[in-house]
C-alpha cells in the first residue's frame, strides 16, 4: 500500500457530542482523509487572528470503518489548545489537521489476539478506536478492557461499552480511584498487580498489550505487566501530558 | 495561508525568544516521556556502550570505562516532535566525537541501537563535530530511567527521537537504514527548524 503524504487538511466540524464534563468528542468532515488503523492520532494546528499557530496532537477515537472522522478531547485545566477545543468550539467551525500518525500503537483485526487493552482516564480514547473496529468487524478475538478513572462521571463512552461489552469475548473492568458510586461492584484503586491477574489474560497465552495514558499510569502499569511475566516486546505504550506546566 | 480558527487566541509565551522555538512547537518546563514500550532496566554491571559496524575493530567501555572517559557537560534546547520544547536542558556525557577518536571509517551513517530493541539512523555528520553526546546526567543528576538512563544519545540539533533513550551502542553504516519511527512514517533525518515531522514533510 502506498503511503499517502501526511499533509495539512482542512477539517469542518460536523458535530459535537458531550461525553463528560471534561470531555467531548469532536465529529469531522476531512475531505480526502486517506483513513487510518486504530490506534492512530493526528496533528491540529489553530490559528490566531494575529497569525499565532498551536500545533497538538489528538487520537482518534472513531474505527476506521467510520464515515466520520472523530476525536476525542479532554480538558487540560490551564492548556492552551484543549479549552479551547471542549469549550469554545462548535459545530461548522474549521480547523487544520494532518495524519493519520503512528505505527506499534495501532491494532487490525488480522493481528488476532489474545488482547489486553489498559486505559489511564483519556487514554481510552486510542483503544476505543480499537474495540469500535473489533465491532465493525465482528471480531470475538479474546479482548480484555481495564480502565481506569477518578469516578464514574469521568469514565468516556459508557454507553456504547456496556452496548459492547455484550459481544463475544469482550471483557470490560473498570477501577475508580477517586470516588465510587454506591454499590460500586469494579475495582477501587489504582491499577496494581492483583487487577492485572484478575482482568488477564494470562502473560502464557502471549496477548497482545495496549496500554495509554498519563505517563506515571502508564509507567507504572507496564512495570507491573512485565513483573508478571508479560514480554516486553508485546507492550505497546503511548502516553500524555502533563505538559505546558 | 491557513485559516483563522474562529475565536482562538491562544497563549504565545511572552517570555520566551520567538527565535528559539522552532515552528509547530510550545514551550514546557516539565519534562514529558515518550516512549512505545515499558521502560527497560538493565543493571549496570551489564551495561556496556559498543561502537561497530564499519570499523576496524569494535570498541566496547563497561559503565565504569565509560564514566572515566573525558566527559562536557553541555546546555541545550530540545524538542521533540509531538511539539514540545524544553529550553536551557542541561546534561553531562561523552561526546560522540570522543568515542569515535581513532576509528578510521568509511562509513556516512550511523544506527544507535538500545535496550528495549529500539533504533534510529542518523548522518554521521550529525553525531560528530560536537553535535552528539552519549549522556548519563541531567539536570546534575543520573539520567533517570524513564528519561533514557542510565545513558541515552542526545542529538540537539534534531527531533528527540534521534537521541535514543537507553542507547547501548552504535553501528556505523555506509548506507542509511531506517529505524524505528523512521520505518513507521517520521521523517528520516527530523531536523525542527525545517519541522521534518514525517516523511512526507
Amino acid at each position: 500500500m502506498a503511503r499517502a503524504p501526511i499533509v495539512w487538511r482542512l477539517g469542518t466540524v460536523t458535530e459535537i457530542i458531550e461525553e463528560t464534563p471534561h470531555a467531548r468528542t469532536i465529529a469531522l468532515d476531512a475531505p480526502d482523509w486517506p483513513g487510518h488503523l486504530a490506534g492512530q492520532h493526528v496533528d491540529v494546528r489553530l490559528t490566531a487572528e494575529d497569525g499565532y499557530q498551536a500545533e497538538r496532537s489528538y487520537s482518534i477515537a472513531s474505527a476506521p470503518e467510520s464515515t466520520m472522522l472523530e476525536l476525542t478531547v479532554e480538558r487540560i485545566n490551564d492548556g492552551e489548545v484543549s479549552p479551547y477545543l471542549t469549550e469554545d468550539l462548535r459545530a461548522g467551525d474549521q480547523f487544520e489537521l494532518r495524519g493519520p500518525i503512528g505505527g506499534p500503537f495501532t491494532w487490525r483485526v488480522q493481528d488476532g489476539g489474545p488482547l489486553l487493552l489498559i486505559a489511564g482516564g483519556s487514554g481510552l480514547v486510542p483503544l476505543m478506536a480499537m474495540l469500535r473496529h473489533r465491532a465493525a468487524n465482528g471480531s470475538d478475538v479474546d479482548t480484555r478492557l481495564l480502565v481506569s478513572a477518578r469516578s464514574q462521571a469521568d469514565l468516556l463512552y459508557r454507553d456504547e461499552l456496556a452496548r459492547l461489552a455484550q459481544a463475544d469475548g469482550l471483557e470490560a473492568s473498570y477501577t475508580l480511584t477517586r470516588s465510587r458510586p454506591e454499590g460500586w461492584t469494579g475495582f477501587d484503586r489504582r491499577v496494581d498487580a492483583p487487577i492485572l491477574t484478575r482482568v488477564g489474560p494470562s502473560p502464557a497465552t502471549a496477548p497482545l498489550v495496549f496500554v495509554c495514558g498519563p505517563t506515571p499510569f502508564v509507567e507504572r502499569v507496564a512495570d507491573r505487566l512485565v513483573e508478571l511475566g508479560h514480554r516486553p516486546q508485546a507492550i505497546r505504550t503511548e502516553r500524555f501530558g502533563p505538559t505546558g506546566v | 495561508m491557513s485559516p483563522i480558527s474562529r475565536g482562538f487566541r491562544g497563549r504565545p509565551r511572552r517570555d520566551v525568544d520567538p527565535a528559539r522555538i522552532p515552528p509547530g512547537q510550545y514551550t514546557v518546563n516539565d519534562f514529558p516521556v515518550l516512549s512505545a514500550g515499558p521502560t527497560p532496566r538493565t543493571p549496570l554491571d551489564e551495561w556496556s556502550f559498543t561502537i561497530q559496524g564499519e570499523v576496524d575493530r569494535p570498541v566496547s567501555w563497561p559503565w565504569a570505562d565509560f564514566l572515566a572517559l573525558s566527559s562536557e557537560t553541555i546546555t541545550v534546547d530540545i524538542h521533540c516532535v509531538t511539539k514540545w520544547s524544553k529550553l536551557d536542558t542541561t546534561w553531562t556525557g561523552v561526546s560522540v566525537d570522543t568515542l569515535l577518536e581513532g576509528i578510521d571509517t568509511e562509513a556516512a551513517y550511523v544506527t544507535a541501537w538500545c535496550d528495549g530493541g529500539y533504533t534510529t539512523n542518523l548522518p554521521l555528520d550529525d553525531v560528530t563535530g560536537g553535535r552528539a553526546w552519549v549522556a548519563y546526567r541531567f539536570g546534575g543528576d543520573p539520567l533517570d530511567p524513564e528519561h533514557g538512563g542510565p545513558a541515552r544519545l542526545l542529538v540537539p540539533r534534531l527531533y528527540l527521537w534521534k537521541s535514543a533513550k537507553w542507547v547501548r551502542g552504535l553501528t556505523l553504516t555506509l548506507e542509511d537504514r531506517p529505524g524505528f519511527w523512521e520505518a513507521a512514517g517520521y521523517h528520516n533525518r527530523g531536523d525542527p527548524w525545517a519541522e521534518q515531522r514525517y516523511w512526507s514533510d
